[in-house]
């Protein structure tokens, strides 16, 4: 019987799929920003599994029958992105010159606020590449002798926060271009941003794939430059 | 078994992506190899549109799903992150909301400049 529920992945799945579904149907009821699905998931899974005792690993172990679609998914934005390459090629310097001002921003804010605090350097490491996408992350992140458990939940939360709170920041800050909400989405909160920007629009949703790719090369060129002069 | 043709080909195009990432010695991830890869079949025509349109659609709108069991991990490392949770969070909440806010002005800013000029 405990069986079924630590070792068989059809529970983690259901758990999983359920928490998520429940999500949905609670922003749709509430319409609350704050209700996000990935988020009200996270706290419901990791409620089931304090309760039933399950140990995280044993539930993450259950869940790879599908977390690996992660990859091909992510290769998916590549059709958004063919389906609007005329409008991001017109846009082009604008797109890349949005992406580079921001992946300044992060790095630079990253830097000088873990300094502040008087963070470890392993710590440091390990929140610089917080903004791009989780494998390009970790590897950079191990490269410069981070934590890459901790990366993982930083660039986690960070696309939660993005996923969030993207679009009050784009009524707050009167971003109202649809390419330049793309730019902040993906720069900001990489694919997690990016799957709320494709719900805005297929452009925002293209722009914001594109960003999330020059973001995470800009990122992957200038951490170990900014990590050694720090 | 249009889903299945259509999954035979993305699946096929991350799996030369995680090629190219064991072959060549850059931290870029399958994924980005994978997703350039495509990209560049659907330009150059050698993959039309419709042959992966569907199941791109769906694995798109299915991405948030898969960011919940490694938002999971976050119990396994929190002993680790526990004594730091503020500062973390400090961090994470100003540069979050200052990326988004610099990258997103600079973008429209661009935007409205290059309008002037054109018109």
């Amino acid at each position: 019987m405990a069986e079924l529920f630590t070792s068989a992945s059809l529970f983690a799945i259901v758990l999983t799929l359920g928490a998520y579904e429940f999500g949905i149907w609670l922003q749709k009821k509430l319409k609350s920003p704050i209700c996000n699905p990935i988020l009200i998931a996270v706290i419901l899974v990791i409620a089931a599994i304090s309760l039933l005792k399950i140990p995280a690993q044993d539930y993450r172990a259950g869940c790879e029958t599908f977390s690996w679609l992660l990859t091909p998914a992510t290769v998916c934005l590549a059709v958004p992105l063919y389906e609007q390459v005329k409008v991001l090629k017109k846009n082009l310097p604008a797109i890349l010159v949005g992406v580079l001002a921001g992946t300044l921003v992060s790095l630079g804010c990253v830097a000088i606020l873990c300094r502040v605090f008087a963070m470890e350097d392993a710590m440091l490491a390990s929140l610089l590449p917080k903004s791009i996408t989780t494998a390009m992350g970790i590897a950079i992140s191990e490269q410069l002798g981070g934590v890459p458990a901790v990366t993982t939940a930083v660039i986690i939360i960070t696309g939660i926060l993005g996923n969030i709170c993207g679009s009050s920041l784009c009524a707050l800050l009167k971003i109202r271009d649809p390419i330049a909400q793309g730019v902040a989405f993906g720069t900001a909160s990489h694919v997690v941003g990016t799957s709320r920007a494709s719900e805005i629009s297929e452009l925002t949703g293209a722009v914001s794939s594109l960003s999330l790719v020059v973001a995470g090369i800009l990122t992957a060129i200038l951490c170990p430059v900014l990590y050694s002069v720090l | 078994m249009k889903y299945v043709y259509q999954a035979t080909i993305i699946f096929a195009f991350t799996l030369l992506g995680e090629l190219l990432h064991v072959l060549l010695p850059l931290p870029i991830p399958a994924a980005i190899y994978g997703l350039v890869l495509l990209f560049l079949a659907l330009q150059l025509s050698i993959v039309k549109l419709e042959q992966v349109n569907a199941v791109s659609k769906f694995l798109i709108a299915a991405m948030g799903l898969l960011f919940v069991a490694p938002a999971v991990n976050i119990v396994e490392i929190w002993k680790d992150i526990a004594p730091v949770l503020l500062p973390i969070g400090v961090v994470l909440v100003v540069s979050t909301v200052l990326v988004f806010a610099v990258s997103g002005l600079v973008t429209q800013w661009m935007l409205k400049r290059g309008g002037k000029d054109n018109g």
